[in-house]
């Protein structure tokens, strides 16, 4: 706190006391905005009681009484409207989860092929993005769903690719892996396989600061990774076998299903938010200065040596902050599951449960706190990232 | 340190102030929970108990024309023609109010509402009264603010299947995946049916019916339901009509009825005396044909139905020949009943139990006087 100058505190609470004046307006506003604030509340209780609408958060622990077809927990028709929340809460965090990793994966190979010398590889990766993001998403999604998806045969003829794995108009259904006897020591020298190729990266790097001597780290730990659980396999059994689904009377029952409407929004997200990738690598990549990698080349590094310890890097301190608000983006469109009934949060809890409660603006609101949260969640872990890969100067 | 504080407490008391005066209206009453509805006490007539009494037909009258609530296209129920002329049984009782207010049947506009939003649109005022097919439930009549104004049409809900899967009792869905319209009664009564006989399936609920029906015409699903009166309207829209039969079994009751805001008597008097009167004009045999000659009976039920005695329209805010004008307009409930789902249209739904309580059915009107 400073100390008020002189000046100030002699002129005393006067209106022509400047700092007064700027306090007096600011505290004004402020009262004017919580004013506001609490006229809507009031006015929204008061319509609502009037109304005889009910209120309140009670209708969580209310039984739901109605089913979806996808649930990552376990959930019956008997469970709660708050349980109904959390299935449609994993289901959008699963699609976003998933298409966040696979359009960023897609996403850089479409920006690197973009600058490719190559002019096949470079012109489809062009037409491609300029397809897919020319295209409203929602367009796309019907697409993939309505004329892609949707036209498979039905499961009595569903298309058999491999043995127990099923295409059909109901979803593709892979067989269930069932854990046996040698699981528990299959999964435990594969973490410790992990956990020794990471080491021995790292000493291998440290060794190689400090005295300049190479050592294949990575194909070494690869081998680990590989042949020390299949000792372990050969020693305890087969850590699981897989379970083929059965053909019932109208579907298949047992096996891992991946939904058409789950599919179908994977791909379509995936596919439309690559192309922006794509665009924001490629940027990021020509924003390096050509004489950085001349430098390298000067230096004797190799073609991919140098995008990967000289251009990447820094390309990267461009590539983050578009890159988060697209991730933000995709978790944001996945909403757009409820055009192909595909049961999200939006679906199920701002949809179904919304209708069957009527309470529009506590779903609503709870709604919007969970994409919020989402998304700063998503914007704080981008921005630690992005604090990391800055320029440090030396 | 003591100036900014007396600054902040006058700044705020100046923008506390300030708003005071703005505000609409007695905030100190709100303060207090006494309601908001000084505006309307200004010029409530005579004997409106509540502030809300008589303020949505006000409303309507000062607009010009009534906003109508109804499907986004249900044969036989509310459905656009080619020239975007709405018909059907739930268009009619819109229009039969209309009629009633206006005197004249085609003063109402028609906001084609999901099953989801339905009850929102409602709710927010978007809609004076909503006339799409809808249950009446407990819950939505206690705990969504609204009043059911009766029972337009006794419906029940049942299943869809191919012919070629060979299936003729709905208990030999179990396993099956079942198509159906979210925010509906029918999701829940498809739980209920299957959880109760411990049966497993799994269900696709879609945003909009007609994409509940594609996905089942196109095999993603191998069974569609909803109400009965539904699965014979939407069997119409089907690629090959023939092949789908409709199962025999009702598995719940679905009273369907026009919903109204709670909290303004008049108007939930106008929608339920409407729908009395169409019954009871059926039952005394007003028809839209014998209307003029029927204003001179000397059946002392059809001249008070008709407002040659008593003022039973004014009662409610309407005019004397405020029946007349319903039964000029869209005829009696037989009428309407048989114009827009009767056996002549490609329905072709029985009367059943929505034949007058004295022919059969179980449409019982109490009567006006």
């Amino acid at each position: 706190m400073q100390k008020p100058v002189k000046r100030e505190s002699g002129m005393g609470i006067s209106w022509y006391n400047p700092r007064v004046r700027a306090i007096a307006y600011q505290a004004g506003v402020l009262a004017v905005v919580i004013a506001v604030v609490w006229f809507f509340t009031a006015t929204a209780q008061e319509n609502l009681e009037r109304l005889n609408i009910s209120t309140g958060f009670g209708f969580l622990d209310t039984t739901a009484g109605f089913g979806i077809i996808q649930t990552l927990i376990p959930y019956t028709e008997q469970s709660s409207y708050g349980r109904a929340f959390l299935v449609g809460l994993l289901n959008t965090l699963s699609v976003a989860v998933i298409g966040i990793v696979l359009a960023t994966m897609l996403g850089f190979v479409v920006g690197v092929a973009r600058l490719s010398r190559n002019w096949l590889v470079a012109k489809i990766a062009a037409v491609y993005v300029e397809v897919m993001r020319n295209i409203p998403l929602l367009l796309q999604l019907f697409f993939w769903y309505f004329a892609v998806l949707r036209p498979l045969p039905g499961p009595a003829d569903s298309i058999e690719a491999l043995p127990g794995v099923f295409l059909s108009n109901r979803g593709l259904i892979v067989p269930d892996p069932v854990f046996d006897a040698g699981a528990g020591l299959f999964f435990g020298v594969l973490t410790a396989a992990v956990v020794a190729g990471y080491v021995l990266v790292r000493w291998a790097r440290a060794r190689q600061r400090a005295t300049g001597q190479l050592f294949p780290a990575l194909r070494v730990a690869a081998a680990l990774i590989i042949v020390l659980p299949l000792l372990a396999c050969a020693i305890g059994g087969a850590p699981f076998h897989l379970e083929s689904a059965t053909r019932g009377a109208f579907d298949f029952s047992g096996g891992v299903r991946l939904l058409p409407e789950f599919v179908a929004l994977v791909l379509g997200l995936t596919l439309y938010t690559a192309a922006f990738i794509g665009e924001i690598v490629r940027a990021g990549i020509q924003s390096v200065d050509r004489g950085q990698g001349e430098a390298a080349a000067a230096l004797g590094l190799r073609d991919n040596t140098t995008l990967r310890l000289v251009v990447v890097p820094q390309a990267l301190r461009l590539i983050v902050p578009p890159l988060t608000s697209q991730i933000l983006n995709l978790t944001k469109n996945s909403s757009l599951a409820v055009a192909i009934a595909y049961p999200d949060l939006v679906a199920v809890f701002a949809g179904t449960v919304l209708n069957q409660t009527g309470q529009a603006i506590e779903v609503i609101a709870i709604t919007m706190a969970v994409y919020l949260t989402l998304s700063l969640a998503t914007s704080l872990a981008m921005n630690w990232y992005n604090a990391r890969i800055a320029l440090r100067e030396r | 340190m003591r100036n900014p504080v007396v600054a902040l407490v006058l700044g705020i008391l100046i923008g506390v102030g300030g708003l005071y005066f703005m505000l609409p209206y007695d905030a100190a009453a709100v303060l207090a929970g006494r309601g908001t509805a000084p505006a309307a006490s200004a010029d409530a007539e005579p004997g409106a108990e509540r502030a809300g009494a008589g303020e949505t037909l006000r409303r309507v009258k000062r607009r010009g024309f009534l906003q109508c609530g109804v499907s986004q296209g249900l044969a036989g129920f509310s459905s656009p023609d080619e020239r975007g002329r709405w018909s059907g049984i739930d268009v009619d009782y819109c229009r039969a109010i209309a009629a009633a207010i206006f005197g004249n049947g085609e003063k109402v506009r028609f906001r084609p509402l999901s099953a989801k939003d339905r009850f929102t649109a409602l709710q927010s005022g978007e809609v004076d009264i909503l006339s799409r097919n809808t249950t009446w439930t407990m819950s939505r009549d206690t705990q969504l603010g609204f009043d059911f104004a009766g029972v337009t049409y006794y419906d029940g809900q049942a299943f869809m299947v191919r012919k070629s899967s060979g299936i003729t009792k709905a208990e030999q869905l179990a396993g099956a995946t079942i198509c159906t319209q979210t925010g509906t009664t029918t999701e829940l009564n498809l739980a209920d049916y299957f959880r109760g006989r411990g049966l497993d399936y799994r269900v696709l609920s879609f945003e909009k019916n007609d994409e509940a029906i594609s996905a089942y015409d196109q095999g993603r699903c191998d069974g569609y339901t909803t109400d009965a009166s539904g699965l014979y309207a939407e069997r119409l829209k089907m690629q090959r009509p023939e092949d789908n039969i409709v199962l025999p079994e009702i598995i719940s009751k679905e009273p369907l009825g026009p919903v109204v805001r709670q909290g303004d008597p008049q108007w939930a008097d106008i929608a339920r005396w409407t729908l009395s009167a169409l019954l009871n004009a059926e039952e005394l045999g007003v028809t839209s044909e014998n209307i003029e000659e029927m204003r001179e009976s000397d059946n002392p039920l059809v001249r008070r139905l008709l407002g040659a005695e008593g003022s039973y329209g004014a009662s409610v805010g309407l005019g004397p020949d405020w029946v007349i004008d319903i039964v000029r307009a869209v005829g009696n409930y037989g009428e309407i009943f048989e114009r827009n789902v009767g056996v002549d249209t490609p329905l072709g739904i029985e009367r059943g139990l929505n034949a007058l309580w004295n022919d059969g059915g179980v449409m019982y009107a109490p009567p006006i006087r």
